[in-house]
């Protein structure tokens, strides 16, 4: 059983992490089961709904299609991390004002997502906010909101008033 | 009474100083879960706490001969693997029925299978152990040898004389079956110039919360006494059955119920997996954690919807509705679900179809069908979706044969707003509806004469635009009439507690649940108004059986207009209190006081006389300086449960407008309305995205939800690649009007409004997508969903 088993280096949320993981275990059960980093949530467990999206190495990933041991020497970022930093703090407020959340298990990762897709564009139109999310599965919303609160987020971050 | 935008304003009750009644105040609990703070059961984990993961039957029906556990019971990490037979010892069946459902029956169910597996994803064994990777590795080694039966999957010949009996001590496969005749419908149909009769199927769906199902059972022999985190939406009939079933008094029994991932009536049943969860901690005494997995959830979460409706209208050529009938069937699965049965979907579609309209004339069946299949159960909306579909489906039809626009086809049959208390043709009460102004409303909102002529120009231009519409009712705030006087323990009444802190800040405890919805945020909301403190001043407890008053949880729409009432009533009462301590402190009378955003006043001036903090500092710390022989009372309780009406029923319309590629049979959502009355509005943010949740929730069903099953009752497409639900992408803005008629059966007047947007959305959809292929010939589309390849069928392309 000992080649199952790997000793990792990872910096999480800016914290150096050392442990041994089963070399089966997905990043977000790492997170959650051996970090207690529960932000991260799991819903389909294949890649569909997005509600395990973390960042690794900058990039957002599904942490179910990725296991803990291929992130030896990467940098994650989980939406307690983001959170705390305060980079998406217009983004946290425009969700809670505009209800953008009803359950708020989808709402980690649609902060993440939502925000990769404001790092990389002025200001993107509804149709292609939506798009973005396409990969976030919401049942609550319907969505409108949360496409309302980025679209604020974003031209309130690009100078411009609503 | 109405409540329009040009009317002088009304003065009521619900005119308090800064009240919050009406006003779009965001949710107080939402903070944390933008964080990644908040605490669903799945993230709950206890010391000493197991995972079980289940064995199941690969069969839709066969029979367990033998399970062999011994290489199971030695695999790395493995604590107990427990068959259905062991835990039995531990947990009792149930058998789903309810006594004002006549003739309703079902077969107790165990809470793992005993002798037979009756549905493919059905438990056949449990496997304990340190984690759930260890747990599902060591069910693998579980070998359990099944005799196959013959499956029973096709609802319309269950109940032939030759398919097998799946509970042959019942006699025959039918759950339930109701019939229902008003007034005469052979006369209605007789006088009818036309008559329009088609079939109507409904897709098996289900929930897909994004949080799986998810509970921690510990049973703790100390205290004797069973807490169970519970991602419910009814923590105190959880609490009466989880007691019922392990023998124990309720008292020894807590359910807490923090943040729950989504619900939509999925979490308000009895589960065989969850029921085994409880009964292993209590056998193994330690916590025990179970979290469904996606595959899981499919196989195991209820399905809705699964309905056959044959279908007839009767018309005048003039407009008028002449009769009504109509043919339900539907297949629940191998059980009626505990403890709100299966009956109940069948019995909403009659009390429902043909009810915005005054056509009396109905005739209804419906039969509910035992089927080697998942169960089927209580889904957000209820009944609705079908019944709604199944009436403007076939209104918009009738309308369509004798050349008659939608919405004048409407306006010639909906209840005339004025001719209330009225009641629908399956003799369904109605307090006080709006259709006519809502259709008006709706008219102007979405341009209607100007779409029309959009879509003509566009016609023109081989681009085919569908409307499509859809009148509702929708049941809200149901009393003791749904399942109390049926037998089941489950409450109508709810209740709210308002205590006044040592700092002047208010604690509300209700037996209401927050599902995500803002329940939190309305008794926030009312409770800060009729005692009168600003908001930030309120907390709000829910979801906890030790710590709220005895209540229902959230389900038929009932948190705001039943807790929310509570809530008025316990902060009125509240206010009583405090300005009676308030009086004596300040030797006043009460009834010249008043408090206005968290301080005492003088009633009339307006002018401060005591701070809340100040009174609490008193009452609590000095109440030696209060005069002898007055004691302050700075908590109260108050419940509510309507009783002059068996429901508040609601009432909107909404519309659709798409696009339909003929060359592909895909479906562009262009724009959807819905205009709602749903009597006094507390929080029109909060109502607006109940509505758009609940909408796209229809349009799922519409278009894309459906578990594919074959003919041997497997599910072919249990995971969420195959299952396609409503992305981002896909769906349209969603524009929200509303119609203010309240209730007079409480103060507040609030009805629900979780469940209009589900109720009207498919209909709406449906009446659209033939709007748009109407003049190309195609056949009417009355089978959802509408997938590409059923578009292009009725164009006759494929």
């Amino acid at each position: 059983m000992t080649e199952r088993l790997h000793d990792i280096t990872v910096s999480v949320n800016g914290e150096e992490i050392r442990e041994r993981v089963d070399a089966r275990k997905t990043l977000v059960d790492f997170l959650r089961e051996e970090l207690g980093l529960t932000g991260s949530h799991v819903g389909c467990e294949h890649g569909v709904c997005g509600a395990c999206t973390v960042r690794v190495d900058g990039a957002v990933v599904r942490g179910c299609l990725m296991l803990a041991v291929q992130c030896d020497g990467a940098r994650i970022e989980t939406i307690e991390g983001v959170a705390d930093t305060g980079e998406i703090a217009d983004l946290q407020r425009a969700f809670v004002e505009r209800n953008a959340l009803q359950c708020g298990y989808c709402t980690p990762g649609m902060l993440l997502t939502a925000q990769e897709l404001l790092r990389n564009r002025d200001v993107p139109s509804r149709e292609q906010i939506r798009v973005h999310l396409s990969g976030n599965y919401c049942r609550c919303t319907g969505y409108q909101a949360i496409i309302d609160a980025i679209e604020a987020v974003a031209q309130a971050r690009a100078g411009q008033k609503r | 009474m109405k409540i329009t935008d040009d009317s002088p304003p009304l003065l009521s009750a619900l005119d308090r100083p800064n009240s919050y009644i009406g006003r779009s105040v965001p949710r107080p609990n939402l903070a944390r879960l933008t964080q990644g703070r908040a605490q669903f059961v799945s993230d709950v984990t206890l010391p000493r706490m197991a995972h079980v993961a289940f064995v199941r039957s690969p069969h839709a029906h066969a029979r367990i001969e033998t399970i062999a556990t011994a290489a199971a019971r030695k695999a790395p990490g493995v604590i107990a693997v427990v068959t259905g037979a062991e835990l039995a010892k531990v947990i009792t069946p149930w058998v789903g029925v309810l006594t004002h459902l006549k003739g309703i029956k079902s077969a107790p169910q165990h809470a793992i299978a005993i002798e037979r597996a009756r549905w493919q994803g059905e438990a056949v064994c449990a496997v304990v152990a340190r984690s759930r990777a260890e747990a599902e590795d060591a069910c693998e080694l579980v070998e359990v040898s099944y005799g196959p039966l013959p499956a029973v999957t096709d609802a319309e010949t269950a109940l032939d004389p030759g398919t097998p009996v799946i509970h042959p001590e019942l006699g025959d496969n039918l759950t339930f079956e109701r019939v229902h005749v008003a007034a005469d419908p052979d006369k209605g149909f007789a006088n009818a110039d036309t008559v329009v009769e088609t079939t109507f199927i409904f897709g098996r769906h289900t929930g897909v919360t994004n949080e799986p199902r998810a509970i921690v059972a510990d049973w703790n022999a100390g205290d004797e006494r069973l807490t169970v985190y519970h991602g419910t939406q009814a923590p105190h009939m959880m609490q009466n059955l989880f007691a019922k079933h392990l023998g124990l008094a309720e008292h020894q029994v807590r359910v807490v119920t923090k943040d729950v991932g989504g619900s939509f009536g999925i979490k308000v049943h009895t589960y065989a997996d969850e029921m085994a969860t409880v009964a292993l901690s209590k056998l193994l005494k330690r916590p025990i954690k179970f979290v469904a997995d996606r595959i899981e959830s499919f196989v195991t979460d209820i399905h809705a919807r699964d309905h056959r409706v044959r279908a007839k209208i009767g018309v005048k050529n003039d407009g008028t509705i002449t009769a009504w009938e109509i043919d339900d069937l539907t297949g629940i699965g191998p059980y009626s679900v505990y403890p709100r049965t299966s009956g109940i979907e069948a019995n909403q579609i009659v009390n429902l179809t043909g009810g915005p309209y005054t056509c009396p004339n109905y005739r209804a069946r419906a039969r509910v069908v035992f089927q080697n299949k998942n169960v089927m159960c209580q889904y957000r909306a209820v009944g609705h979706p079908i019944a709604t579909a199944v009436t403007e489906g076939l209104v918009e039809l009738a309308a369509a044969r004798i050349g008659m626009d939608p919405l004048e086809i409407r306006r010639r049959n909906l209840i005339p707003d004025d001719a209330h208390p009225s009641s629908g043709p399956s003799g369904i009460k109605f307090e006080a509806l709006s259709h006519h102004e809502a259709l008006a409303h709706l008219d102007a909102m979405m341009n209607y004469a100007g779409l029309r002529a959009e879509q003509k120009s566009l016609r023109a231009r081989g681009i085919h635009r569908g409307l499509g519409f859809a009148s509702f009712i929708e049941v809200t705030n149901p009393s003791a009439a749904f399942y109390g006087v049926g037998g089941a323990k489950i409450s109508a009444q709810d209740g709210v507690t308002i205590k006044l802190d040592a700092q002047g800040a208010i604690i509300c405890q209700t037996g209401v649940t927050e599902q995500g919805q803002g329940a939190e945020a309305v008794i926030a909301q009312v409770a800060a108004t009729s005692f009168g403190v600003p908001i930030e001043r309120v907390r709000v407890i829910t979801g906890d059986t030790d710590h709220t008053p005895y209540g229902g949880g959230t389900w038929a729409s009932r948190a705001a207009g039943i807790g929310g009432e509570a809530a008025w009533q316990a902060g009125k009462a509240l206010r009583t209190n405090v300005l009676a301590c308030a009086a004596s402190i300040l030797q006043a009378k009460p009834e010249q006081l008043d408090i206005r955003a968290g301080v005492v006043v003088d009633r009339d001036s307006g002018t401060e006389r005591l701070a809340l903090d100040e009174l609490a500092r008193i009452a609590y710390f000095r109440p030696d300086t209060l005069p002898p022989g007055f004691q302050a009372e700075l908590m109260a309780t108050r419940h509510y449960v309507p009783r002059a009406w068996p429901f508040a029923f609601t009432n909107g319309i909404q519309a659709s407008y798409l696009e339909v590629d003929i060359d592909s049979g895909f479906v562009t959502l262009l724009k959807h309305w819905c205009i709602e009355d749903c009597g006094t509005v507390i929080n029109p943010q909060l109502v607006d995205e109940q509505i758009r949740g609940g909408v796209v929730q229809g349009i799922g069903g519409a278009l894309f939800e459906h578990c594919i099953y074959d003919g041997r009752g497997q599910l072919l497409n249990g995971n969420m690649a195959d299952y396609l639900v409503p992305m981002a992408a896909e769906m349209p803005d969603i524009e929200v009007g509303h119609v203010v008629t309240p209730t007079a059966d409480s103060e507040l007047g609030a009805k629900g409004a979780g469940e209009a947007g589900t109720a009207g959305a498919p209909g709406a959809v449906m009446n659209a997508i033939n709007d748009a292929l109407r003049p190309l010939g195609a056949r009417p589309l009355t089978e959802m969903p509408f997938t590409p390849q059923r578009i292009l069928q009725a164009l006759g392309r494929i």
